[in-house]
Formats: C-alpha cells, structure tokens, sequence
C-alpha cells in the first residue's frame, strides 16, 4: 500500500522512538522492547558542537575573504577586462580619489539630508496613521482601507507622476523617499499597538487607569518595539528610494557620482558608488540596533545580539 | 424581629457590613446558562473561596464581581474599592516593578513610596527597580497581590492566582495571603478548583455547580489548618461529595 510515511527519517528522529505508525514498515526500526544509549551532552559537546561552531566562524569569515582573493587575483591575471570589473584595489584607489576631492563627503552629506527628510515625513506620516488606526477603531475604518489599497502600487511606479508633480528638482526626490516610508512605518505601529495583550488591558480596566493613561503608560510603552521595528525598515527602505530618486536629474549627491561615472565609463568610481550606499545601509542599521538597545531596557539581551 | 422603623438603620448597617450582594445573578453566553440565579451575600472582612469544577461558572461570577462582564439579570452590589489578582500577573513589561505596583495612581512618581512599601509586604522590595521579565513566576504574582493591596480594597478578587504557580510556592503563596488578608482586613472572594487551598484559607467555602451554589459551608475550626487535621479530611470528604467526587470513584473507573 502507497500510504503516505511519517517523515521520522527527515525530521532527525529514530524510527525506532516514534509510535506504531512505522513499526514494522521500516527495516531499520528497533525492538522497541530495547534500551538504546542516549549520548552525554560531554561527549556531543566534544563531537559535534565544537567543530559546528568552529566550521561556521571560518566559513563565516573564509568566503567572503576568499572570494575578494579571487577576484583580485583575476584582475591581476587579466582574466577579466579592467573596464568591466576592476580589482579591488583599484576601487579603493577611487574611493581613496573621491574622499581626497572632498566629493564623496559633500556627496553623503547631501544624500543623507534627502534620505533623512524623506524618512521624517513619511515616517511620521506612517507613525500617525498608525497610531490613529490602532487606537481609535474610528481611526482605524477611516485610515486603514485606503492605506492597504496605496500600498499595493510600487513606489518606483509613483516617480513619473511625481515628476509631474513637483519638477525634477529635489520636491519629486524627497516625495519618492516619503511615499517608500509611509507604509513600513505605518504597518508596524499599527501592528505593535493592536498587538497590545488584551488581558493587559483588562487589568488597566481593573485598576482605574484613564483612556489617556491606558494608552501611554500601557499600549505605547509595549507597543514601542513594534515602533522601532518600523523605523529600521523605513530607514532601509528610505535608503533603497535613494538610490532610485537619485537617478532622477542628478545635479549632487552620491547619484551624481554614480551618473556622472556612468557617462564616463569608470567602473571602478560607479562599484565605489555602490560600496558607499552598501556602508550607508550597514551603519543606518546598526545606529537603529543601538537605539532599539537604549529604548528597550525591560527587553531580554538576546533578542538583540 | 425589628420593628419597621427600625428598618432604614439596618440597611445602613448592613451596607457597612457587607462587601457584595448577590441577588438572582444571572448569565447566558450563547443560549447556555453560565449562572442561573445565584444570590449571595459577603460580609466585610470575610474570606470566602468559591469552589467548583471548570465550567462551573467560578470565573464568569468573579468577572461580573470585578466589573468586567455584566449580569443579564439579577442585581449585584460591591464595594467600591475593589482589587482583582487574575491567574496569570498581568504586568506591564515595559514599566518598571514598582511603577507597575502602582500603575493605576495618577502620578507615578509620587506614589512610589507606597509602591515601595507594599512591595515590601510581600518581600520583593529588593525588585522594586527591576523589570516584570527578570522575575520569576510566583515573584511576578506577588508583585500583582502588592499592585491590588496598594488600592486599600474592600474587597479582594483572586481568580485562581495560584494555579500556575509550582507547589512549593504555591505553599509559600497561602501563608503570605493569610498574612497579608489578616493585616488588611478585606473581603476577599477566591475562585478555585483546589480544595485543600480553600480549606487552608477560608471562613467559608461556596461551591458552584453548573451555575448555581450547592453548597455553603462555614469554616469554623482554628487556623493555622492543615491538610491533616481531622476537620480539614472530613471537610475535604464533604466537599468532594459535593463536586460528584467520591473518594474511590477513580479507582471504580480505572
């Protein structure tokens, strides 16, 4: 008979400890009459975990330092052509170039501050919403449903119209920044505020707590990760609707490098370019991390390491 | 007994001496009825647990008690301080231990010192700038009695607070509510399913089934109680026969 297995083989388990339903199917299953030896965590410890542990850090670590070897080691062997993908150490030159000219800093600087106004707007404009949405269920009939509907168009698809709108000045750049954030921002207050136990609020019943009391010392307070879960995706996000609004009639920013680099066929300035929005995405993620740290005290350690 | 004029002087008597007054409770939840006209009446001061087998309708009794579920009809009085301690502590994760003991105060900061204080009472004032993650089961409890004693009530609601607690602090548990019922004297109406602890601790033992009292019976033998004396086995007997338990039935059914 074809029947369907329990899958004791795919999920680690001994078919010999797993109930009736593969005695006697399996060639392999044990007198279930038997005592089997269960190893000591001393001798799994020895075994297994320590060279997991050893393995994972080398590879960790070992990969993407080897595959930058080999990639240096073939521009140096003219296996792949310098104006398509130069070595390493030319693209640190061109960093090198752009920090010396003071080009590249003046160019963060102004992206930075477009990212950064963007992200305020949108992003309060999605913490609003949200807080509107998860605290009032008037708020939430009124706000929700055009919400759900504007998320669903793409805001890459919003910057022809937004050049319509405002020009191809810095208004449509901002204005793509600002549609990307609204939506990480809003779904996760929202979420962490209507995430609120219910029995906690029962108790604030109890205990006399004001509608104004409820919601900032109970629903804001606990709903706060939530919150801050929502800033580190719209600064990502405000990160990634850079890179896009950018392209957009760059006369500064670190676009006007990458655009600039493009008409002169300069790779190596163009990967730079790519490097530094790469390191932006790093350090805006880790400053969000140390704040998400400092906010949330009463959380345990580790669901930050 | 008393003349008709005395009867005004003796409802204002009564109204000081009773912490709740059930008259005629009744609650439907889907067609099925919860409690069907259950009148009961507490006397300051009295404790009082109500015993009955899941489903019984304990909890719906002890919600309407704590205002959080409304009788369909029948009438119902409490004092008006009251103070509940649920089943599961109940504390906001993100405020600190004592912020949370005194969460319902207008002013946090100026009521720490009573914070303080009944954090003291149940022994955890060691805790009081901690957070509720970093304590333990029966610690968090604990800090959810001192939350409900800090509001002075007259009238103490504790919906099974023991249940999910280990046996060996559920033991430390009983003597620091004795200790602390004895000190501040409410009313106090415990639900629960553990006879023994309704033995130990009450003046009088309510037994609800499917949604009406059974059985009201009058604690009277002396405290400190223990399971062993003879009064608390043939209580326990009396009490199990109420609940359809009788005390080789398992074996019968084995």
């Amino acid at each position: 008979m074809n029947v369907p297995r329990f899958p004791s083989a795919a999920l680690g388990l001994d078919p010999g400890t797993t109930p009736d339903r593969t005695h006697g199917a399996d060639a392999r299953a044990v007198d279930p009459r038997a005592l089997i030896d269960l190893p000591t965590r001393e001798v799994r410890r020895r075994t297994v975990l320590q060279w997991s542990l050893l393995r994972s850090r080398a590879l960790r670590v070992g990969v993407p330092l080897a595959i930058i070897v080999l990639w240096q080691l073939a521009s140096s062997l003219q296996l792949v052509a310098p104006e398509t993908l130069p070595s390493p150490t030319v693209i640190i030159g061109a960093l090198k170039e752009l920090i010396a000219d003071g080009e590249l800093q003046s160019a963060i600087g102004v992206s930075l501050v477009r990212a950064a106004t963007g992200l305020a707007i949108g992003g309060g404009i999605g913490l609003l919403a949200g807080l509107f949405a998860g605290l009032w269920r008037v708020g939430e009939e009124i706000v929700d449903a055009p919400l759900q509907m504007l998320r669903t168009i793409p805001f890459i698809a919003l910057i022809p119209l937004f050049i319509t709108w405002f020009g191809i000045g810095e208004g449509a750049k901002v204005a793509v920044i600002l549609a990307a954030t609204i939506f990480p921002m809003y779904l996760n207050t929202y979420a962490g505020v209507r995430g609120v136990d219910p029995k906690l609020l029962e108790a604030a019943n109890v205990f006399g707590l004001s509608s104004r009391q409820i919601a900032l010392r109970i629903i804001l307070p606990t709903a706060l990760p939530s919150i801050l879960v929502g800033v580190r995706y719209s600064s990502a996000v405000a990160l990634l609707a850079l890179v896009v609004a950018e392209q957009i009639n760059a006369q500064n920013g670190i676009g006007y490098i990458l655009v600039n680099a493009n008409q002169n066929q300069r790779a190596d300035i163009i990967i730079a370019g790519i490097l530094v929005y790469a390191a932006l995405g790093i350090v805006t993620d880790l400053i969000m991390r140390a704040l998400e740290h400092l906010a949330l005290p009463w959380r345990p350690r580790f669901e930050l390491a | 007994m008393n003349s008709p004029d005395n009867a005004y002087a003796r409802s204002v008597r009564d109204e000081r001496e009773t912490a709740l007054e059930l008259d005629g409770v009744s609650r439907v939840f889907a067609g099925r009825a919860v409690l069907k006209d259950v009148s009961l009446n507490v006397r300051r001061g009295q404790f009082v647990s109500m015993l009955g087998a899941s489903g019984a309708g304990k909890t719906t009794l002890l919600r309407i008690l704590a205002g959080l579920d409304q009788a369909d009809s029948g009438r119902v009085r409490v004092a008006g301080a009251r103070s509940v301690v649920f089943q599961e502590p109940r504390l906001v994760p993100a405020k600190r231990v004592w912020e949370n003991v005194v969460i319902g105060h207008d002013r946090l900061s100026a009521a720490k010192p009573s914070a303080l204080a009944a954090l003291d009472e149940v022994g955890l004032a060691t805790h009081a700038d901690g957070w509720p993650k970093t304590l333990s089961g029966g610690e968090a409890q604990r800090v959810a009695l001192a939350r409900a004693l800090v509001r002075e009530p007259k009238l103490l609601l504790l919906d099974e607070p023991f249940a999910a607690l280990d046996a060996l602090t559920r033991i430390r548990m009983y003597e620091l509510v004795a200790r602390l019922w004895r000190a501040h004297t409410p009313a106090v109406v415990l639900v629960t399913h553990d006879i023994d602890e309704a033995i130990l601790l009450s003046d009088r033992i309510v037994v609800l089934s499917q949604g009406e009292i059974s059985a009201d019976v009058v604690v009277d033998f002396p405290r400190p109680r223990s399971r062993s004396d003879e009064a608390s086995i043939a209580l326990r007997t009396r009490l199990l026969a109420e609940l359809g338990v009788t005390q080789d039935s398992p074996r019968k059914a084995a």
